[in-house]
């Protein structure tokens, strides 16, 4: 952790301290509700009943036996649904409930609502479905090839789009290439999808208790779905524990209210770990090849690309993750010339859609790689070809889009490579087997670790992209010397409510402020998602309190006969800049309601023409990683020992919360380079559990340096950038080049490991 | 469905008479995660009705030294966190990092060895240490009491000898002169199943070697022919043993390994690692070169 991180070394909890988080306490006592928690006498539970095929034809569902179980009240399929049978956040190619086809393993057919869960098991095992099997789509380059037959009325192929920059006959010097994988990764929050329905009187509406990342979205496609106006729809954030992409799009909520509403009772629906598998949309798994031309001292001429995304059955957000993997081929570097080729393919896979990162984790993987084979081929030291091409403001990307953003590229790589490396040698000075890697397993002695270093940078755009408005709205209500804020802004563990509350002290200089429940009973804040909620929920916070301070200043000015442009806020007095006037907030607004709403915008972008060129992007963040590992060659185990990492966030409102994003987005990154993968076997998920889908634990997670690049972006409402993305991008790829480099030591033979994630046979077994 | 809580041994016999399809539960690590996935139907049909909880019998928590015999008893309720304690853990070291590999503290606190033997995964990490010590398994049923041969119990994957209505009582394990070690691959430093284990135990006074493998057979398998070479090129009083022969040794070793792939590793990678698991435990063993 970073020393500049000082938890309440200021007397005010205005921006730029720590204060606690609001809700921190309750998290760590265990009192704190989850939606999984959400409940009370005579609800309902509600269980999915999902397809064990990953391509058949439903000839027939028999729910008769289902309804002659004691204790069920209700069982629904696809006839049930009164409003839009299908749903999805781009194209609403998704259906509620399978009619005539399942497309993967997991998809939902009917749901139940019984007295018990356990009621609720009996009946889903006694629904018969009669299938008949169908040929599977499980290779991308089939769909992409047409050689098989639409699993989707939509078409095999989600997206296809180019990028042509420049000139593309021209050839550098030297020239590498690969051909990189990644694997399908899971968000894996640990507060599993949960809802709690509540139907009004006569089913004329219904309330939903919901952990999401965007409250009005979920309302939009739910209406749509029950065949309800809008307003009928209200939606309350349910204590939400974690996200990562994997709330943004429906799972159980149309579900949940469609029991709700046909029982006129509240229901309540839980995922089981499994069952989250299956009823979120993951990380799109991608085969990209790149060919990097440059010149003898390594500067890069052109970057030639072809980008594969399997998007697995249903569309989601495939389409825009495909636009940031290919907008982010050539990375934070200048690239004057480039040939990029991408595809978002639908298969027969598990949906994929938004993650952390959103197709930048894939694009970078590849692109970090290739910066390491070029400088290789050029002789050149890895921290050395990354400089040269870093990208700076007023850069046109290969886009034709101006780098408009503060691109502190170079001093994001200059200060990684200032923080100290590890002082501890192999094993730790203590000579502890467990700080080896194999870790508890005690399969390696010092004497058989190498330890490697290697680096990583990414650039990673902010907010939403190629036309979309996604504003942000907040109320601001100044009364009796106390701010209530409200916003729709999902609050998922990102700390929201922390910086909220902050910037309200800051703007208006009132130490009190409450923040109100977190519902649709106001314009939309978008999704918390794209590192976008500190720029636009912050912004609209911001502009609200800014307004209700004008007014305030109007107030005062008009009482004591002073110009309001000469007050100011002060700490927690408004102040006569020019005169000795000074009164406390609290006493200003005696008596008084000031109460003003906003709805921040970004600034518009555009899609891409086909030639892959438009101004689609808002703004961008840069970040560098350098990684330590100690690699046990010859099992293939590995042991990151440090990650070190200087990341652009503008200005950091709350440094404790910037580092608690960078220390989680390096965990999530350093689970992707190593361990985490849904595994399919044709299309049937293999690992749907925590025994077997592996997420980093505490030995496994090294400590991190960490450094704050604060430079404000004067397009930022508060210079502040969204930082949640930026750390688990490029801490992947200098993962890898850190078990490379440590390879490399061992018998001077650069490995590719051009697969991640890495796996301990890939290591050991891989001869190249 | 019933779940009895016996807190004595007879009544738990008693009852597993009355009940011979009951489940057992003793720290649930395995079987309420089973259920819990649905993989272990219950309460209907033909399935099991009726659970038998056997942790609050007192008689299966406790462990014995029988100094004559040069033996330790385990009772076979007791705990990995209980095996991690000392004396225990000086006395079977190798059981003791076996456990220290299981779960985290939490399963550790609840998980016990009678249970990883009645689980009987060819991944069980207490498994290969039992099985490199010949371990003796004392079961006891309204029928009387027997001893089985750990090997004679483990008969398949996920399947013992175990007949209805019988329980596992204790088991029984020599204190050995000698090193001895475990070692186990998993894609993770900690809280992981075994991908493969080893287990080698040597003494000094029959100048024996042996090695147990996990994960790498439908059951936990010994190694004779590695062991049987190993007798003849180690040195228990020098502690020594020579480069060639710990690699031979290894290449041993890996040709009794029957691994199959699967979502969690090949059986290419998974011979692979028990070779180098067994070269490095046999240098652990003998960290001496001769002259």
């Amino acid at each position: 952790m970073t020393a500049s991180v000082a938890v309440g070394a200021r007397a005010r909890d205005v921006v730029g301290t720590s204060p606690a988080r609001p809700d921190g306490i309750a998290k760590v006592q265990g009192t704190f509700q989850f939606s999984s928690d959400l409940g009370g006498d005579g609800v309902l539970w509600g269980m999915t009943l999902r397809s064990p095929h990953p391509h058949a034809r439903i000839v027939s569902i028999d729910v008769g036996p289902a309804w002659r179980i004691d204790g069920v009240a209700a069982v629904l399929t696809a006839d049930d649904v009164p409003g839009s049978p299908t749903y999805g956040l781009i194209s609403h190619d998704q259906p509620v409930f399978a009619r005539d086809v399942v497309r993967y393993v997991g998809e939902p057919i009917a749901v139940v609502a019984a007295d018990h869960p356990e009621t609720c098991r009996r009946a889903l095992a006694a629904i018969h479905v009669e299938y008949e099997v169908l040929d599977p789509l499980l290779d991308p380059e089939a769909a992409i090839a047409g050689t098989h037959p639409p699993i989707h009325p939509d078409g095999n192929v989600i997206r296809h789009q180019r990028i042509l920059c420049g000139d593309p006959d021209v050839t550098g010097e030297v020239v590498v290439e690969g051909t990189y994988e990644l694997g399908m990764q899971d968000q894996a929050f640990l507060g599993l999808e949960a809802a709690l329905a509540i139907p009004d009187p006569g089913g004329r509406g219904v309330e939903l208790h919901i952990a999401t990342q965007w409250l009005h979205e979920d309302r939009a496609q739910l209406a749509a779905c029950l065949d309800l106006p809008v307003e009928a729809v209200r939606l309350v954030l349910g204590g939400v524990g974690g996200a990562f992409g994997a709330r943004e799009d429906i799972s159980l909520q149309v579900h949940c209210c469609l029991l709700a509403l046909r029982l006129g009772r509240p229901v309540r629906m839980a995922y089981s770990r499994r069952e989250s598998f299956l009823g979120h949309v993951h990380r799109h798994p991608a085969r990209i090849w790149m060919r990097h031309h440059a010149t003898a001292d390594g500067e890069i001429v052109k970057i030639e690309a072809r980008f594969v995304l399997d998007g697995g059955a249903y569309a989601s957000t495939s389409s825009a993750v495909l636009l940031n993997a290919i907008t982010h081929t050539q990375g934070p570097y200048r690239c004057p010339n480039a040939v990029v080729d991408g595809w978002a393919v639908r298969t027969n896979h598990l949906p994929c859609g938004a993650m952390r990162g959103f197709g930048v984790v894939q694009a970078c993987f590849a692109h970090e790689s290739q910066m390491d084979r070029l400088a290789e081929a050029c002789d050149l030291d890895p921290v050395e070809i990354r400089l040269r091409n870093a990208m700076r403001t007023g850069d046109v990307l290969i886009t034709g889009q101006p780098m408009e953003s503060v691109a502190p590229v170079e001093r994001c790589i200059r200060e990684t490579a200032a923080l100290p490396l590890p002082d501890e040698p192999i094993g730790g000075h203590d000579h502890d087997p467990m700080r080896l890697p194999g870790g508890a397993g005690r399969t390696a002695d010092e004497a058989h670790v190498v330890r490697g270093i290697g680096w990583g940078v990414a650039m990673k755009n902010l907010m939403y992209s190629e036309g979309f408005d996604d504003y942000s709205t907040a109320r601001c209500r100044l009364a009796d010397g106390q701010a209530t804020l409200k916003f729709a802004t999902a609050e998922v563990g990102q700390g929201f409510v922390t910086i909220a509350a902050q910037i309200a002290r800051t703007v208006l200089g009132v130490d009190e402020v409450e923040l109100d429940r977190i519902d649709t009973q106001i314009g939309s804040a978008g999704s918390t998602s794209a590192s976008r909620q500190t720029w636009m929920s912050g912004g609209a916070v911001d502009a609200a309190c800014r307004q209700v301070r004008e007014r305030l200043f109007e107030l005062v000015g008009a009482a004591h006969g002073i110009d309001p442009l000469r007050l100011a806020i002060d700490g927690t007095d408004v102040v006569d800049t020019a005169g000795e006037l000074r009164v406390p907030v609290a006493e200003a607004t005696a008596g008084v309601v000031i109460d003003e709403t906003v709805e921040y915008h970004h600034r518009p972008t555009e899609e891409l023409d086909e030639l892959g060129q438009g101004r689609c992007h808002t703004a961008f963040a840069f970040v560098a990683h350098r990684a330590v590992v100690d690699v046990d060659p010859e099992l293939g185990l590995v042991k990151v020992v440090q990650v070190a990492t200087a990341q652009d966030v503008g200005r950091a409102l709350n440094p404790l919360s910037v580092v608690g994003q960078i220390e989680g987005g390096i965990a999530q990154g350093l689970g992707l380079a190593v361990m985490e993968e849904i595994v399919q076997t044709d299309g049937v998920i293999r690992n749907a559990s925590f025994t077997d889908y592996l997420l980093p634990t505490f030995l496994d997670m090294p400590p991190v340096v960490a450094s704050l690049v604060e430079e404000p972006d004067p397009q930022a409402p508060l210079g502040a950038k969204g930082v949640g993305e930026p750390p688990c991008i490029s801490s992947t790829p200098a993962i890898v080049a850190a078990i490379r480099d440590a390879l490399r030591q061992v018998d001077g033979v650069g490995r590719r490991l051009d697969r991640v994630p890495v796996r301990p046979s890939d290591i050991a077994l891989e001869r190249q | 469905m019933p779940v009895l809580t016996p807190v004595s041994l007879d009544d738990a016999v008693r009852l597993l008479d009355a009940h011979p399809g009951a489940l057992v539960l003793a720290g649930g690590t395995d079987l309420m995660v089973e259920i819990n996935e649905g993989h272990r139907p219950i309460g209907s049909g033909g399935d099991p009705t009726v659970v038998v909880a056997v942790d609050r019998i007192a008689e299966l928590r406790t462990w014995t030294v029988d100094r004559g015999a040069d033996t330790v008893t385990i009772g076979a309720g007791v705990t990995y966190r209980e095996l991690l304690d000392e004396p225990l853990a000086s006395l079977l070291p190798a059981l003791a990092e076996a456990s220290r590999t299981v779960g985290s503290p939490q399963i550790r606190n609840a998980g016990t060895l009678g249970g990883n033997l009645g689980t009987c995964s060819p991944a069980g990490d207490g498994l290969p240490v039992l099985s490199a010590l010949d371990a003796v398994v004392h079961l006891v049923s309204a029928a009387g009491r027997r001893d089985v041969d750990v090997h004679d119990l483990m008969v398949g994957v996920k399947r013992t000898s175990l007949a209805p209505g019988e329980l596992i009582e204790s088991i029984t394990v020599p204190l050995l002169d000698g090193w001895q070690g475990y070692s186990k691959v998993g894609v993770r430093n900690a809280m992981v199943i075994a991908t493969a284990s080893a287990c080698l135990v040597t003494d000094r006074s029959s100048r024996t070697v042996r090695i147990a493998l996990g994960s790498v057979a439908p059951t936990v398998v010994r190694c004779p022919d590695a062991e049987a070479f190993a007798a003849g090129v180690v040195d228990h009083d020098a502690r020594t043993v020579p480069d060639d022969a710990v690699a031979r040794f290894g290449e041993l070793v890996a040709a009794t390994s029957r691994p199959i792939d699967d979502h969690r590793s090949t059986a290419a990678y998974r011979r692979h690692a028990v070779e180098v698991m067994a070269r490095r435990l046999l240098r652990r063993a003998f960290p001496g070169r001769p002259a």
